[in-house]
């Protein structure tokens, strides 16, 4: 008869000490994964540099709530819960994990109130993360979410693999289980005092079920728990960064080293400065190891969770382009040409191998991949480096030649006459309510109005900049614009990886601006706002017009007159607005003001907004796709109930209106820019004004004219 | 292969609003926008392609002055071996065959297996790539929208009416005008033209060439611009106001007036 | 005044609509000219061509030979050097066939060479004044060429109008046994006909564009119509193509194509500024649209408010009636 039961350190297993068998295992696995590690470690080392080491208290923050806080995850509901219950089960069970492989210890050495507490969490731990293996199992085999589909240009299916993964965490969690249980069987058959295990735990039930199991049976089971969960520990251990389970490893790296400026663009190379590009021999990725090593972590932490690509407009309309695939080819790319064994590395192009042009064209820069990753993966800085690689081979589409060359000799896309950026200001009826200055340094205005190109040449457009130009005037602001002086901001020429084009534009544009003397900037086109704010250093601050509109209408220069149209509002965020810059309540809070309006929101709404279709040169780009991006967001707006889209982008406003027209709802839906609709709405009663200040010209023009 | 591309800097008329100055005799200059003449362009590109496949070198030459340089730049910036500015004020002025009459002594001076031009230029007729080949006794193609290399000849096609396309052989030496639409060239961004920036350009004058110059510049040009003028243009159209039958009695009479009823 | 010839192109035993403009031009360059056609060939099909020719001109010139079975102009060019009086004039059309030929010819006679005329405004003296376009028809020039040595002149097909006259009887002159033995460094194989539907609305003169008026697939064929009968290809502007309507190929604008055609029929198009960024050249813009306040009525040159639907159909008809009688 067996006086109690044999811990696996004292047992034999096949005439070798569990002692020294489990030292080995234990040696053994942790040498497999320092090497594997290493070789995964490989192409980092051979990576451009990124400076991700600055503000590391902001770093930590991010550490805290994106991987300890797991804050992302809920948007996406039961996945997320699920995967914040494994999250914690797994932090939980670390200790456990550890105490069990490396003291071989039967308990770790925790006070004993602690200790209690800490066996019920790790019980209860236990069980958890097994339910949730079993239910994410069958959501893998029987519903099937869309988003982990794998489309069949990008290879088979993941499933196999997820499964796999999903059976050794559930093995893990049952070895564990099987050893406590065991034992505890075992003492209550001897009647010895029995090990605590929680109620209705993994455990327990085990436990209960093995209550009738002979001695040796239970001495048995519980050596092989503890070899089955030993075992499985680092097999999972060294099997894991050959998949998406690196991301246990990598993603706390990953989120503390993630990009922290929204908005922003990579340098086209961290280590070099502006002035010193030209001596750069090759610009932007063109091999795998062009990208950085912060880059090639991300590609290691994608989850493979499909949240980038079911969000991303492109994907949606069938373009080429599946951001989550972006990631999970390059990483499949670095396992491939950095193997355990031989010779790293190819150099091979990435662009006709890897990834194909269109693909790369594809992107619109709306961020709603990055908005929803949980890891904080980046996908713009990468498309943009793919981009300025293409660019810098002349390998750029014949449609984004001729902007790109009209940028460089006219500056503006359209290849228009400078002297022309100011016909929009010549409209006779404008003329005589509103004189836009022309600012040369001298007359003293403290506002400049940067129009951008498609506001000054596109005739739909300027609407926009006319209506801007008499909300400046309505509340007296002193503003005038740059005109023939003022070049295309140039957002969406670095963004679609012309980067010495843009400096070009930049280096103008800056120069202009600093030489007319302004102390604030406006301008009524995200993109513009998002280069002047993130892509020109030393420019005076730049607001959005809605922000300016929101600020005057909440000290109570604006009045509005009610809608009575009986029309039901949307509000489209345009992306440059909202994702990259986080302007989601002030236009939102410009519509609420004006009394009578009835405003409604789309499911994508927000930081989930649906990009319309892009703007910039995306224009100009003939995308491969089976339906227009604005078509679908139109639909959305119609869905919500709403027959007027509010917008304030020129660029989402060309999309939309097009979009209206092809989704055939032309007559049933409209689409206004929310500068158009204030001036539209303003209250400009005369008696409102006082007679010599801010009076505006628009109320004496029809005061004069008896309207 | 030994390629020569004959290229010219025109006003891009893509990028520009052509208008007449004020006394007729030119259109005006000030505000226009400058470039390598779009068939010029994909010329150039269908030599690097050439060569990129058989070897050899690519040579890009203009007749022209220090301003035009640059197109030369844009052209080497797209992987062109060498620019060659043909420059001399003797040849100011010089009509298509006075400037066919230069770049025939240019291509004499050399090597060239193959000389391509654009079909035409935006300001010009189609006319210095026939006259050139004529000049050397080379075979002629024009409007070429592809070439294969083959054993010391070419086979390319013409694009003739309808889309449809004119197979040929062609023995080399050849000159061969090229269409756009043969290829896509490639993008040169401001980046590639400061890297070839340095790069020396030789500047070939009249007597380097060996060519009278009583044979080309205005004095000898026999077909000379007198003046430009304005294709009658209307501010916004003419809005017909009669019954459907007589709009399109004048629909039909200036479609026709038009050259559209051909 | 210097003989004037006219290099006539024919296919198929078809003589080319220039034949008629060529002697339009002709008359242009000297109003009492009886100008010498020239045809090459070989078969019977160049004999049908002396004969349609006779009819409107005094004199043909037939240069038959079997290499000269397809226009190549590196042999014709060698034919034509043998067989022109020094000091003549020659008219070609200026298309596919005339640049090909014309301006080695004018270097291999020694005489001038003006291309793509538009309009001849007479001789005076020993100049020729003639009218060009340039910049892609942006502006129009005039042009004078010293003809004493003669000259080699290619005219834009459908510039010149051809002229009414009465049927005259001129006479065949076989000037083959003057060319001998032709032979070039380039050779001619075969011809590539274009696929079924592979339009180049790029290469067209004239474009029936249609817009989101024509409401509906169906309704393409409405203009596809009005195409054939004019001679025209059918473009469109993004939405129909949108719409899966037509091709891709066939949409104009900043992200369709560029063209540069002579006439632009514009239907239910409204006129957007990136579908007027794709139409180069100043062509003649005709708009039909239903909205009299479309912005396509500020850039074309003649509007009609009208259902397109209604109008087109009657404005094909009145096309392919007039055809008929101009065929008689």
């Amino acid at each position: 008869m067996l006086e109690g039961i044999q811990s696996p350190a004292q047992a034999t297993y096949w005439l070798v000490s569990g002692q020294t068998l489990f030292l080995v295992i234990h040696l053994l696995g942790l040498a497999c994964f320092a090497y594997i590690v290493a070789r995964r470690l490989t192409p980092l080392f051979r990576a451009q540099s990124d400076f991700r080491f600055d503000r590391p208290f902001t770093r930590l923050g991010k550490v805290l709530k994106f991987w300890l806080g797991q804050w992302r995850h809920p948007r996406y509901r039961a996945a997320g819960i699920m995967h914040i219950l494994i999250f914690a089960g797994f932090i939980l069970l670390a200790t456990r994990a550890f105490s069990l492989v490396l003291g071989i210890a039967d308990r770790v050495a925790l006070p004993e109130g602690i200790g209690h507490l800490y066996d019920i969490i790790k019980d209860y731990a236990t069980t958890i993360v097994f339910v949730c293996m079993v239910i994410a199992a069958g959501r893998r085999l029987v519903f099937k979410p869309a988003r982990y589909a794998v489309p069949a240009r990008y290879g088979k299916a993941h499933t196999a693999d997820a499964i796999f993964l999903l059976a050794l965490i559930a093995l893990l969690m049952v070895g564990d289980s099987l050893f406590a249980a065991s034992k505890a069987a075992f003492q209550t058959r001897l009647g010895q005092p029995v090990d605590f295990l929680a109620v209705l735990s993994l455990p327990w039930m085990l436990k209960n079920v093995l209550l009738s199991a002979s001695l040796p049976t239970l001495q048995h089971l519980h050596l092989g728990g503890f070899l089955a969960h030993d075992l499985t520990f680092f097999f999972l251990l060294c099997y894991r960064p050959f998949g998406i389970q690196f991301h246990v490893e990598t993603s706390l790296f990953t989120v503390f080293f993630a990009k922290l400026d929204r908005g922003t663009l990579k340098p086209v190379r961290w280590d070099v400065s502006d002035e010193h590009l030209d001596q750069v021999k090759s610009f932007g990725v063109k091999t795998f190891e062009d990208f950085t090593w912060k880059h090639m972590l991300d590609f290691y932490s994608c989850a493979d969770c499909g949240r980038c690509s079911d969000n991303c407009p492109a994907n949606a309309v069938g373009r080429p382009l599946s951001p989550r695939f972006i990631t999970i080819k390059a990483r499949d790319y670095a396992f491939q040409h950095y193997p355990m064994l031989g010779k790293a590395g190819n150099g091979k192009a990435l662009i006709g191998n890897l990834y194909t042009e269109d693909e790369i064209w594809s992107c619109t820069t709306c961020g709603a991949c990055e908005e929803e990753c949980p890891l904080l993966v980046e996908y713009i800085d990468k498309i943009v480096d793919l981009r300025r690689g293409m660019v810098d081979d002349g390998n750029v589409p014949q449609s984004l030649q001729k902007p790109l060359k009209a940028l460089e000799s006219r500056g503006n896309p359209y290849g228009k006459m400078e002297k022309k950026k100011v016909d929009w200001t010549r409209d006779r009826e404008f003329q005589q309510t509103c004189d836009v200055k022309i600012l040369d340094g001298k007359n003293g205005a403290d506002t400049l109005y940067f129009v951008d190109s498609i506001t000054s040449y596109d005739d739909r457009m300027q609407a926009i900049g006319r209506a801007t130009a008499r909300i400046l005037d309505h509340v007296g602001t002193s503003f005038g614009i740059l005109g023939a002086a003022e070049k295309d901001s140039g957002h969406d020429v670095r963004r679609f990886g012309e980067e010495t084009l843009f400096m070009a534009l930049r280096d103008h544009n800056v120069n202009a601006i600093k030489d007319c003397g302004v102390k604030r900037i406006v301008t009524a086109d995200p993109h513009a706002y998002n280069a002047l704010k993130h892509d020109y250093k030393d420019v005076p601050p730049v607001e959005h017009i809605s922000q300016a509109i929101a600020r005057e209408v909440k000290a109570g220069k604006i009045k509005f007159n009610p809608v009575e149209n009986g029309n039901v509002y949307t509000y489209h965020d345009p992306c440059y607005l909202g994702r990259h810059n986080q302007v989601y309540d002030d236009p939102r809070d410009v519509l609420d003001a004006i009394p009578g309006l009835k405003r409604v929101e789309m499911t994508r709404s927000r930081d989930r907004s649906f990009c319309c279709g892009g703007g910039g040169l995306m224009l100009f780009y003939e995308p491969k796709e089976d339906q227009r991006i604005g078509v679908k967001r139109v639909q959305m707006a119609a869905e919500a109930g709403a027959n007027v889209i509010v917008t304030a982008c020129p660029f989402c406003m060309v999309n939309i209106e097009d979009a209206i027209k092809v989704a055939g709802l032309e007559g049933k839906m409209t689409a206004i820019d929310l500068a158009e609709l204030v001036d539209q709405q303003i209250a400009r009663e005369p008696q409102a004004v006082v007679e010599g200040h801010g009076f505006s010209r628009a109320v004496r023009a029809r005061q004069d004219s008896g309207l | 292969m030994e390629i020569l591309v004959c290229a010219r800097r025109v006003p891009d008329t893509s990028e520009n609003e052509i208008e007449l100055n004020s006394t007729g005799n030119d259109i005006e200059r000030d505000d226009l926008v400058y470039s390598i003449n779009e068939w010029d362009n994909y010329a150039v590109e269908e030599a690097l392609q050439i060569t990129a496949k058989v070897g050899g070198n690519v040579t890009v030459a203009t007749i022209g002055s220090e301003e035009d340089e640059e197109i030369l730049r844009r052209e080497m910036a797209m992987g062109a071996h060498h620019g060659v500015l043909i420059n001399d004020g003797a040849f100011t002025g010089s009509d298509g065959h006075g400037i066919a009459t230069i770049l025939a002594a240019f291509v004499r001076k050399g090597h060239y297996d193959l000389v391509l031009t654009g079909v035409q230029a935006e300001d010009g007729g189609a006319q210095v790539g026939g006259m050139l080949a004529a000049m050397l006794d080379y075979p002629f193609a024009s409007l070429v929208n592809s070439i294969e290399v083959l054993d010391g000849k070419l086979k390319i096609s013409r694009e003739i009416a309808g889309g449809n396309r004119e197979i040929n052989e062609i023995d080399l030496p050849c000159v061969l005008s090229i269409q756009t639409g043969i290829n896509e060239p490639r993008y040169v961004g401001m980046r590639g033209i400061r890297q070839v920036a340095s790069i020396p350009i030789p500047t070939p004058s009249a007597s380097d060439l060996g060519i009278d110059p009583a044979t080309v510049g205005a004095a000898a040009a026999k077909v000379r611009r007198v003046d430009y003028f304005l294709p009658a243009l209307g501010k916004g159209a003419e809005i017909l106001q009669g019954s459907r039958e007589e709009n399109i009695d004048k629909l039909i009479e200036l479609v026709a007036a038009k050259g559209g009823l051909k | 005044m210097a003989r004037i010839f006219a290099y006539i192109v024919h296919k198929a035993g078809m003589v080319d609509d220039s034949a008629a403009e060529l002697l339009a031009a002709a008359r242009k360059i000297d109003p009492a000219a009886a100008p010498t056609a020239i045809v090459t060939g070989w078969g019977t099909d160049l004999d049908t061509v002396c004969t349609t020719l006779q009819s409107s001109y005094g004199e043909v010139w037939k240069i038959a030979a079997e290499p000269l079975a397809y226009p190549n102009a590196e042999l014709i060019r060698k034919a034509l050097v043998k067989v022109l009086p020094q000091g003549s004039i020659l008219l070609v059309a200026h298309e596919h066939f005339g640049i090909d030929l014309a301006p080695g010819l004018s270097i291999k006679l020694n005489s001038m060479f003006v291309s793509d005329v538009l309009g001849i405004e007479g001789v005076d003296n020993t100049a020729l004044k003639v009218v060009r376009q340039e910049f892609g028809g942006q502006v129009s020039a005039h042009v004078r060429c010293d003809i004493s040595l003669g000259a080699v002149i290619t005219a834009r097909p459908g510039a010149f109008k051809p002229l009414e006259s009465t049927p005259i009887n001129g006479f065949v002159l076989d000037k083959s046994p003057e060319v001998g033995a032709l032979a070039a460094g380039r050779r001619y194989l075969e011809t590539v006909v274009a696929e079924a539907g592979d339009v180049d609305i790029t290469k067209h003169n004239v474009l029936v564009s249609i817009g989101r008026g024509i409401q509906e697939k169906d309704n393409v064929a409405i203009a596809q119509e009005l195409a054939d009968a004019l001679g025209a290809a059918v473009s469109c502007s993004r939405p129909v193509v949108d719409a899966k309507w037509l091709e891709k190929s066939r949409q104009v604008g900043t992200s369709g194509k560029t063209v540069k055609p002579k006439v632009y029929i514009a239907c239910g198009i409204s006129g957007a500024f990136q579908h007027l960024a794709g139409i180069k050249g100043n062509p003649f813009i005709v708009a039909i649209n239903k909205n009299p306040k479309a912005p396509i009525f500020q850039v074309a040159d003649v509007g009609i408010v009208d259902d397109l639907l209604e109008f087109l159909p009657e404005f094909t008809n009145k096309v392919r009636e007039m055809r008929t009688v101009a065929a008689k």
